[in-house]
């Protein structure tokens, strides 16, 4: 997928300007979070689940190694072809290959962003295959040349308005006065428009949300059904997964799932959770006949060895962007890359390198709800600010931003004078601010006055009041 | 080198080991062995009419309809009722489809010949496919088909309404119980072909945020307990 962190702040900026985009999100990941709020709240053992959520992927990283062995072997046995790719170009050309030798013309593929993330659709249409997305928001972004803004909400950022307009755009050989006005006829438009791809299809690709070591079997969590048809309908499957999604045994499959769903929608469980292990069996009358499952690798063995380990705990559920004050002022897109929000903004940079993708861990107001939400207790901010280090360290911001940030180092770095520096600012500037108790401008803090005030300090520092209260206090 | 080398001494170097380490490899097998469940949830240690009642109001809440339709003799009729009810009788003939199912071939079809009642794999005309679970969660309530010729799993996605048939005795508290029911018909590792765990009818939200019945699989989910 073609990469556009660098521009977060142009995109954001635009993004904050779109009447439309405002109206599609409006509300709707406050719904997301509402929804969630109350699956919690209806299951008092939740927050247990999220330590025994991260134990289990904590626990299956460290084993990483013989667990993906052991999926590989176990597999194999189920009569899997097991692939392993090293980088996106790895993935992509043995994915051809394997539609190349099962003749394929048209394939159907179900909701992974493991084939974002590789760039999938645009390698295999390029040798000429006809790739049709059958999750709904996907198949909704393919005919409008978009990619999915959010990670199990693909086509959050639309309004239902825009996909009405799309569908008599594109569904050319239906009557054109059709009635299209509810969810329901438009969904069902679609429901007719794709079942004849999946009877056709000779090729059916999807993610999976998790491998098991046990039983050698790959997972996929949906609502639609459309991954269901997709594999069990063309003559062979392929699944793309990372190598991050290995569980142990299918008990572990059942904690993350009691997490995964609540987390995600605030269903108790997704409609749809399927486990498939190998291909049609003797004497069975469906399934697909060939089984491949290609494993990514794409950055992640590094990244569990880096400070960045405890983001490959992640279980793509949403949560952290559907509570991000930035990405419900920006969208999805606005990340420039397939994952945006807090994810994103630690798994981008790891995955393109901080060079490209160093505006992303900036994006945030390190307010915390992301962690506070996370199944997996992933220390997302935490693990922004190492990011920020390490684009300090690279050298790459502007020599102004740098010396600020050096200026800043050094005066933190010695308390004495950072606390008269702190009194004289406060005194001065409380002392400057007193008869309206805000500043419209600041100098040096351009950017902030620019699109709010800034609160004139009282003329004492936080510091000071400290100390004062712990003196008034009994001992 | 080939890839897999490559990945795996890569995943080993950023964990500090080696391979071939029989510590580690006993942990895993221990932990295959033992396969530990690691927090189950109160409301599935619940037991008799209230394990029911659960699943049931779960079932329900997520759009399923659920029959108790009694002893296994009794379910053609009240399938048959069922259809009428969602206006399948009316116009021509319905059909319904299953696989080689033994419980499913031993119910009294014959009751309800007025019902077209065919086998195999779903086709792309077929309105009802039939299934028989191998058991019911009641924590979530899901129903768990171990897919394959006797339950083909296209009857559980191509139809418009699918019809889940469950003896009551396997309607479980947990996830963990029902596994334990999978590794009694599959034997230790086992698995069936396809494990589906289905909680109501297909459903999207992916047109303006709004929850919509009937995405790509079934419209329709009806639950038919026995016994």
């Amino acid at each position: 997928m073609h990469i556009e962190t660098p521009l977060f702040k142009q995109n954001a900026r635009s993004a904050l300007q779109d009447p439309q985009l405002q109206r599609a999100l409006g509300g709707l990941p406050g719904g997301l979070v509402a929804q969630r709020a109350a699956a919690r709240d209806r299951l008092p053992e939740f927050e247990r689940l999220r330590d025994a959520g991260r134990d289990l992927r904590n626990d299956t990283l460290a084993m990483l190694d013989v667990y993906l062995e052991m999926y590989e072997r176990k597999a194999t046995e189920a009569g899997a072809t097991v692939h392993w790719a090293e980088t996106a170009a790895d993935a992509r050309s043995i994915i051809l290959d394997i539609c190349k030798s099962a003749g394929a013309r048209l394939v159907a593929k179900g909701k992974s962003m493991i084939s974002e993330e590789i760039g999938l659709n645009a390698h295999l249409e390029a040798s000429g295959l006809e790739v049709v997305e059958t999750d709904l928001g996907e198949y909704i972004l393919q005919i409008r040349g978009e990619v999915p803004s959010h990670i199990i909400a693909p086509a959050i950022h639309l309004t239902q308005e825009q996909v009405e307009a799309d569908f008599r755009r594109t569904h050319t050989s239906l009557p054109e006065h059709r009635r299209l006005v509810e969810p329901a006829e438009l969904v069902g438009e679609a429901r007719q428009v794709l079942r004849e791809k999946f009877l056709t299809a000779e090729v059916g690709i999807t993610g999976a949300n998790f491998l098991i070591a046990e039983t050698g079997s790959s997972v996929i969590v949906t609502n639609e059904g459309n991954g269901d048809l997709t594999q069990s309908l063309a003559r062979t499957h392929i699944v793309i997964a990372s190598i991050d999604k290995v569980l142990a045994t299918r008990e572990d499959l059942a904690t993350v799932l009691r997490l995964l769903a609540r987390s995600a929608t605030g269903q108790e469980c997704t409609t749809y959770a399927t486990l498939s292990t190998g291909p049609r069996r003797p004497g069975d009358v469906d399934g697909p006949i060939g089984y491949h499952v290609v494993l990514l690798d794409n950055g992640r063995a590094e990244l569990l060895g880096s400070r960045f380990r405890e983001v490959l705990r992640c279980i793509r559920c949403g949560a952290c962007m559907n509570h991000c004050p930035v990405y419900n002022a920006v969208g999805g897109h606005a990340y420039g890359w397939v994952y945006p929000g807090p994810i994103g903004a630690v798994l981008t940079p790891a995955l393109i390198g901080i060079a490209k993708g160093a505006n992303l861990p900036n994006a945030s107001t390190f307010c915390g709800r992301c962690e506070a939400v996370c199944p997996m207790k992933i220390p997302l901010p935490g693990l922004m600010r190492h990011w920020r280090e390490a684009e300090f360290e690279s050298g790459q911001q502007p020599a102004r931003q740098r010396y600020a940030l050096k200026a800043w180092a050094w005066l933190a770095a010695r308390p004495r004078l950072y606390h008269v520096a702190m009194r004289f600012a406060a005194a001065a500037l409380g002392a400057a601010g007193r008869s309206k108790g805000r500043f419209r401008w600041l100098p040096l803090a351009g950017g902030w006055t620019r699109h709010r005030d800034f609160a004139a300090p009282q003329g004492r520092t936080f510091q000071q009041l400290w100390v004062e209260h712990q003196r008034g206090v009994p001992q | 080198m080939t890839a897999r080398d490559a990945i795996l001494g890569r995943v080993r170097s950023s964990l500090g080991v080696k391979a071939g380490d029989q510590r580690r490899a006993a942990i895993a097998a221990e932990r295959m062995a033992q396969h530990p469940e690691t927090l189950v949830p109160d409301r599935a240690k619940q037991a008799g009419p209230a394990l029911f009642a659960q699943f049931r109001a779960l079932l329900e809440g997520q759009q399923a309809m659920v029959i108790e339709a009694g002893p296994a003799e009794a379910v053609p009729q009240a399938i048959a009722r069922y259809l009428e009810s969602i206006g399948e009788t009316t116009g021509k003939p319905p059909a319904i489809r299953f696989g080689s199912d033994a419980r499913l071939a031993a119910m009294p079809w014959r009751d309800v010949d007025w019902i077209d009642v065919r086998h195999g794999a779903a086709e792309p005309g077929d309105r009802v496919g039939l299934s028989h679970a191998l058991a019911g969660i009641s924590e979530t309530g899901t129903l768990v088909i171990a897919a394959g010729r006797d339950n083909p799993v296209t009857l559980a996605f191509m139809p418009e309404t699918h019809i889940i048939a469950v003896a009551r005795e396997t309607i479980v508290g947990s996830y963990e119980q029902a596994l334990d029911l999978v590794r009694g018909a599959f034997g230790g590792s086992g698995m069936p072909r396809t494990l589906n765990y289905i909680s109501g009818p297909s459903r999207t939200a992916d047109i303006g945020g709004k929850i919509v019945i009937g995405a790509h699989g079934p419209r329709r989910l009806c639950v038919i307990v026995i016994g």
